[in-house]
């Protein structure tokens, strides 16, 4: 109780100006709004990196096909579900395990193998985003107050799921949203970016447990909240290279040893997406051998309707170059990703728009996946594949999506909605100067003007 | 000039702002959503604004004198002043939170470079939150001194987290701060210096400077001299708790 309490004040703290004084009416009827539109949740994808199973969180339901098997994983246990909203779900490099992580400030580390929940955190606060190092001995997730908590979970035993474990601080990003999490490719870095427009690149080192305080550089680059990461790798560079997005409608390639921006790419514009507020960049996706990153874009449906689907960029990691290849439409409904998702080893990407929690809507959560096949071969085409011919088919579709095919949801009201919660959880807000003025009236330490 | 006519919030002998007139809430909220331009990185500070004598055009590609000494919550400036004569090769920033403050630090300075020809040039002051953007201000290792001197205490827990010097932003203090930089605090509360003190030895990265250094070393006379919150102690008969540590680099 006391919590939640702490957090509404934090809440308000950042998003009160720096005027402390008593807010009209007016604006605290906004920010009420906002505040309740932020708890529309995307969907949310992840995908096995060996290809053997596929994981779709909507609202607060983990929904898991196994593709190896061809059969839908059932969670048994109630007690094992989340409570609400999941806001990050991911894959292990080593396709060991899954970390759910969410609103209901608990963090579920899942075997692939048995699909038991093997451990549950629990945050002080709602988590953002996850990470698993690469050689799966640390879970570490980061929560909305800008810290970043580190799990160990050595001991871990198949024999005795559903044991809680506690998280240690790692570092943290004074009082801010962070959006994203990622390991470098060799485990080295851990990279974490935020509302406030950075990305920090820390250190990570052999025992962990007692903090990461080397800051290796920041990325600093972008004129609005960063919203996602992704590296760039290959045999020539195993180091890589950092990809991020931003609400700024950039792409920006980075080297994190240095923090130099080596290339930004203005995905807004070359996706021709010309309107007034730029549309944020929403999720990224990498190909295994580097050469190609999916880009998901925010934008507003009523006004463009014709352009669906992803934008895709080819990467040449020894120019250190992003150039744009082509917008992908995708047929059929207004598709725009929430999330995208792609396995190490076969072509497929791995696309879902969905939502929870739809205000004013008869179906208040859907999810719809559409895959990208054709991806790595430059010489044959991209292709969104038609349902008939997904991996998994039918059975899949009904699994993850709840329902082979989705009715009564309107895909661009939904977008519309998830792009206006996500501008009030990142953008800043903005007040006009007559109401910053208008604020400043009661302050007692403007006499000089008078 | 400024000192036109009827500007009454200066002093007409000497040029220098009058600090009544300048008046300011004793806090302000670092944890909130800022109004006032932040540089997107350190090479979007420009220079020319806060130098103008040293840097008089915006680009300093071919210029590699940088900003040396940072002093985090500088209040009304009066260490800024003493370390600009002190050190004048050196280039020095003050950050404050409060735009009030910031305004008359800046009016002090911009007096001083009037009545002193020459003086003053290396010393600037910025409104800005350093514990939010200290690194879109100064690349790594780019600092040599920072200090924090008598920062609002926070006694409640639950606002600790809004104190100034703590774990998570001594890694980001430690970042700027290149190896061998110190870092000077100093606070007229116990609990606070004790808290301070704690942080610091506690960090991997910083590390206690021996008493003969801090005895030497000519700046540490400052800390309570210079500052008018140390003046004010000084007048009360107060007692004052500072703490002073190296940067150290891990793998040395």
């Amino acid at each position: 109780m006391e919590e939640t309490q702490m957090e509404e004040e934090c809440k308000e703290e950042i998003n009160g100006t720096q005027i402390e004084e008593k807010e009209s009416d007016e604006i605290q009827m906004e920010e009420r709004d906002s505040n309740s539109q932020t708890e529309v949740a995307p969907a949310l994808i992840a995908v096995h990196p060996f290809d053997q199973s596929v994981a779709v969180a909507v609202g607060s339901e983990l929904r898991i096909f196994n593709l190896a098997k061809n059969c839908s994983v059932s969670i048994e246990s109630t007690e094992m579900l989340h409570k609400d909203a999941i806001r990050a779900v991911r894959f292990s490099d080593k396709g060991k395990l899954l970390v759910s992580a969410g609103d209901d400030k608990l963090v579920k580390i899942w075997s692939t193998e048995t699909w038991q929940c093997l451990c549950t955190v629990n945050s002080e606060k709602r988590v953002s985003a996850v990470a698993i190092s690469k050689d799966e001995q640390y879970v570490c997730f980061a929560d909305k107050f800008g810290v970043v908590w580190i799990v160990d979970l050595v001991g871990l035993a198949e024999n005795q799921p559903g044991s809680n474990k506690k998280a240690a601080e790692l570092f943290g990003h004074y009082c801010s949203i962070i959006t994203s999490l990622e390991f470098s490719p060799n485990g080295s870095f851990i990279v974490s970016a935020d509302r406030d427009f950075k990305i920090r690149v820390s250190v990570f080192p052999r025992s962990p447990l007692k903090g990461v305080h080397e800051i290796q550089s920041f990325c600093l680059g972008h004129s609005e909240f960063v919203s996602c990461l992704t590296f760039v790798h290959n045999s020539d560079f195993p180091q890589g290279f950092l990809v991020s997005g931003s609400g700024d409608s950039t792409v920006c390639l980075w080297d994190v040893t240095s923090g130099l921006a080596l290339c930004t790419s203005e995905v807004g514009k070359e996706a021709n997406l010309s309107e007034e507020a730029h549309p944020a960049v929403i999720d990224l996706c990498a190909t295994g051998d580097g050469s190609l990153v999916a880009v998901a874009i925010q934008r507003q449906v009523s006004k463009v309707p014709w352009l669906q689907g992803i934008l895709l960029l080819s990467c040449d990691l020894s120019a250190g170059k992003l150039s744009t290849l082509k917008v992908i439409p995708v047929p059929g409904e207004t598709f725009i990703p929430t999330r995208l998702g792609m396995a190490l080893s076969k072509n497929l990407l791995w696309m879902v728009t969905g939502a929870s929690n739809l205000p004013g809507s008869k179906a208040t959560s859907f999810a719809r996946i559409r895959i990208l096949s054709g991806f790595n071969e430059s010489d044959t085409e991209t292709r969104v594949l038609e349902d008939q011919e997904i991996p998994g088919g039918e059975k899949l579709l009904e699994k993850l999506q709840g329902s082979v095919s989705v009715q009564g949801a309107d895909f661009s009201a939904a977008a519309d909605t998830l792009n206006a919660a996500m501008s009030s959880l990142l953008r800043k807000k903005q007040y006009s100067n007559e109401k910053r003025e208008f604020r400043k009236k009661t302050r007692n330490d403007k006499k000089y003007n008078q | 000039m400024m000192s036109g006519k009827g500007n009454i919030s200066k002093n007409k002998s000497t040029g220098l702002p009058r600090k009544r007139f300048y008046r300011a809430r004793a806090h302000s909220n670092p944890l909130s959503d800022s109004h006032f331009p932040v540089p997107l990185s350190p090479q979007h500070v420009d220079y020319s604004i806060h130098f103008p004598q040293i840097f008089p055009s915006s680009d300093r590609s071919g210029d590699a004198r940088r900003i040396e000494f940072a002093d985090i919550g500088c209040g009304f400036g009066g260490l800024l002043i003493s370390l600009s004569t002190l050190f004048p090769e050196k280039l020095m920033i003050g950050m404050e939170i409060r735009d009030k403050v910031t305004e008359y630090v800046k009016e002090r300075i911009l007096g001083l470079r009037t009545t002193n020809p020459g003086q003053y040039q290396n010393v600037s002051v910025v409104r800005t939150n350093s514990m939010k953007y200290i690194p879109n201000y100064f690349e790594k290792s780019q600092l040599s001194k920072m200090f924090f001197l008598f920062p609002d205490p926070h006694f409640k827990e639950k606002n600790h987290r809004r104190r100034v010097i703590s774990p998570f932003l001594l890694d980001e203090y430690a970042y700027v701060l290149g190896a061998g930089g110190i870092i000077y605090t100093i606070t007229d509360v116990e609990e606070l210096g004790e808290w301070m003190k704690t942080c610091l030895e506690n960090h991997p990265l910083f590390e206690a400077i021996t008493d003969e250094e801090i005895e030497s070393d000519p700046v540490v006379k400052l800390l309570e001299a210079a500052t008018e919150e140390g003046q004010k102690v000084a007048r009360n008969g107060g007692q004052t708790f500072q703490a002073v540590f190296r940067r150290i680099s891990l793998s040395a």
